[in-house]
């Protein structure tokens, strides 16, 4: 789960991660407000779950979601023309996306630009902290062209984040003297926001020293561990469900597991790791795979109707393969769901079932009889070569 | 001989009353697996289907059955603290099924069981069977929630991250007449308690074990990890599939585990690690055993 930029701030506030500032504004009007209550110059920025917005485009013509103002007039203004506008940027896809809230706060005057985050290293299993001087920008690129420039330290799970950690990290990145203290304050009390919020990664980019001596976290990118959100519901409150797309918010709904992709051949699946398998197949067959879909290991009629009527509300799916292994799962029962299925929802496009398991004879048969205009594979290949060429055909 | 659990092997499982655990538990039973012990607190001194007593405690259990190995059907809030139960009790092994456990809590579990005796297979996995010799597999040992009946006791071994891949990997091998040592699903988490590496060590050290399979996916990079040790150390053929080609940088893939991150582990990486490593790859999860046999012959 992401979240937004304001939100990152409410959580550097509440956990004593200093940070520029601002309040977010929902009408042009509370951005004015919140923009005379901070005096000096300020920075209105829209709040969408994609980077690149400084260098982003409205679809009116407006250009950058980031701007600095002079005035709350300037800021009222500028906000009037993020609200409620399309903006398009290099991570958004050409679509864009709606801007309904901008954060407004105080500029920085910036003397330094550094970089930090914390990290789950899978290989070690444990957090791991790391640290650059190349703030501002994207750490592949500075792992890439300079490596040495990257600090990185493992933590303890047990003993958290050490204090003589946090000044190692501080001292690495140059923060010495007065700003020492403030670096292991907030290296610290970032860690334990990490832990305590069951992150799995939060990167601040850019850490900024500003030109008055202040260490703040000027921008960060949060990411949560699904698994934990049952015991996290201050973070599962800060879902925003119009930034996710729609398809997903209402497979998650029927507990499917689902992620749209561009292509034209959907696939119903059981289990993600025949689900990614299923997809790769389609490719080698010469398709392309309209989506991730893994109905899990116990899918019900219910669920295989709903996964149906999310898969056909996508225009751009010309196929459906379904391929279920039913190990235990009884395979007359799972035909009887796709044929079901497939009537509800008028189906007109191809369908090619690929059944194998569990009482597969009798689910054969089902879908033989069912009446519909179906193929049957006799293997994943075999099934995604069929479903590529009946698309073909149909084409 | 197989690796990790035998037809012998006397298993317990804690969360044998929930549905799922108790589903399975059956299963187990029918298989012909020797399911000696229930743990769920506060149900101690019931008997699950007139046949397997449940206890409060897994210390319990070990002390009054002798069971050496345990499958965790706890849901996901209550996982880790089962797990280290367990390796509490002094088990050689223990089996997550558990999809779901909050990363930061494997960690703990992970450092907790730092020099314990007990190894951990999972969480997020189908568990693990070594095939028995009666029809259809009967009589073997069946820990968690695979279909027993698509195996064949034979010679080879299969590791892997995902549940229905194996089992499509295991019925591909089994209708071609080729048997297996034993099977193993280490799960689709981030953190597990087994990785590629030590099953294939397993297995290499396995006299019974002639060939391998190793099923992987994106993310992380265990199988790169795998094939460097294979290249140098590994004495038996292995083929390799690897899912996830298509999948897009930065999205989970169902597993928690299953994700390209910052241009790290692609479908395309490992396969090539594979590859450099000496290891056939099946092109397509259609061929996977079809990949080996040909090695083999």
């Amino acid at each position: 789960m992401n979240i937004h930029e304001y939100q990152a701030r409410e959580l550097f506030a509440e956990f004593g991660v200093a940070t520029q500032p601002g309040e977010v504004a929902h009408t042009a009007q509370e951005a004015r407000i919140i923009a005379d209550r901070l005096a000096g110059k300020i920075v209105v920025k829209a709040q969408i779950h994609a980077g690149g917005r400084g260098k982003g485009t409205f679809t009116s013509g407006f250009k950058g979601g980031v701007h600095l103002c002079q005035s709350p007039e300037e800021a009222e203004d500028v906000a009037s023309n993020m609200l409620g506008q399309v903006l398009v940027t290099h991570q958004t896809g050409p679509e864009g996306k709606e801007v309904s809230k901008v954060f407004v706060g105080s500029a920085v005057d910036i003397s330094r630009e550094l970089y930090v985050a914390i990290l789950i290293d899978r290989a070690l299993s444990a957090p791991v902290v790391i640290a650059s001087t190349e703030g501002g920008v994207e750490i592949e690129t500075v792992a890439e062209k300079s490596p040495e420039k990257i600090l990185r330290i493992s933590v303890n799970p047990f003993l958290g984040l050490m204090p003589y950690q946090a000044r190692l990290i501080a001292i690495s990145l140059g923060l010495t003297g007065p700003l020492l203290n403030q670096a292991s304050k907030l290296f610290t009390n970032l860690y334990r926001l990490f832990i305590e919020r069951d992150c799995s990664m939060v990167e601040v980019n850019p850490l900024v020293v500003t030109k008055e001596g202040t260490l703040l976290a000027l921008d960060a990118k949060f990411a949560f561990d699904d698994n934990s959100l049952f015991r996290q519901p201050s973070i599962w409150g800060m879902r925003d469900i119009t930034e996710e797309d729609p398809r997903e918010v209402e497979a998650s709904r029927h507990g499917l597991n689902y992620i749209g992709l561009e292509g034209e051949i959907a696939c119903l699946v059981n289990g993600a790791g025949l689900a990614m398998a299923t997809m790769d197949i389609i490719q080698h067959a010469g398709g392309t795979p309209a989506n991730f879909l893994d109905v899990g290991g116990g899918a019900t009629r219910e669920q295989v109707s709903a996964a149906f009527r999310i898969i056909l509300a996508d225009s751009r799916v010309k196929g459906i393969l379904v391929n279920i292994f039913g190990g235990i799962m009884d395979c007359d029962v799972i035909a009887k769901g796709i044929v079901e299925a497939a009537k509800e929802s008028g189906l007109s496009i191809p369908l090619v079932v690929r059944l194998e398991g569990n009482n597969v004879e009798a689910g054969k048969k089902t879908l033989a009889e069912s009446g519909l205009k179906l193929e049957s594979g006799e293997n994943i290949l075999d099934a995604a070569i069929k479903i590529v060429n009946a698309v073909k055909k149909s084409a | 001989m197989s690796i990790l659990v035998t037809h012998e092997s006397r298993v317990l499982i804690q969360g044998i009353t929930g549905s799922f655990g108790a589903r399975h538990a059956r299963l187990s039973l029918d298989y012909g697996t020797k399911v000696v012990a229930g743990v769920t607190p506060g149900k101690g001194g019931q008997i699950f289907e007139n046949q397997v007593p449940i206890f409060d405690t897994v210390e319990e259990a070990v002390r009054e059955t002798g069971a050496t190995v345990s499958a965790i059907f706890v849901p996901p809030p209550f996982a880790a603290d089962a797990i280290l139960e367990g390796v509490g009790a002094g088990l050689d092994l223990v089996v997550a099924i558990t999809e779901g456990i909050p990363v930061i809590d494997m960690m703990r579990v992970k450092a907790a069981m730092k020099g314990s005796k007990t190894r951990l297979i999972g969480p997020n996995c189908p568990g693990l069977v070594t095939p028995g010799s009666g029809e259809k597999s009967h009589g073997g040992c069946r820990i968690g929630i695979a279909p027993g009946y698509i195996h064949k006791k034979g010679t080879i071994g299969v590791v892997s991250r995902s549940g229905t891949l194996t089992y499509e990997a295991v019925w591909q091998l089994t209708s071609r007449g080729y048997g297996q040592s034993t099977c193993v699903g280490i799960g689709g988490d981030p953190i597990n308690g087994t990785s590629h590496l030590e099953v294939l060590q397993m297995f290499n050290d396995d006299p019974d074990t002639e060939a391998i399979i190793m099923i992987g996916e994106i993310g992380g990079d265990a199988e790169e990890e795998a094939a460097a040790w294979a290249s140098e150390f590994c004495k038996k053929p292995i083929a390799a599939f690897i899912a996830g080609v298509t999948a897009p940088e930065g999205r989970r893939m169902g597993h928690a585990g299953a994700i390209v991150s910052g241009g790290k582990g692609t479908a395309a990486g490992k396969i090539a690690a594979l590859k450099a490593a000496g290891i056939a790859v099946a092109e397509t999860p259609a061929d996977i055993a079809d990949t080996l046999i040909r090695r083999l012959k």
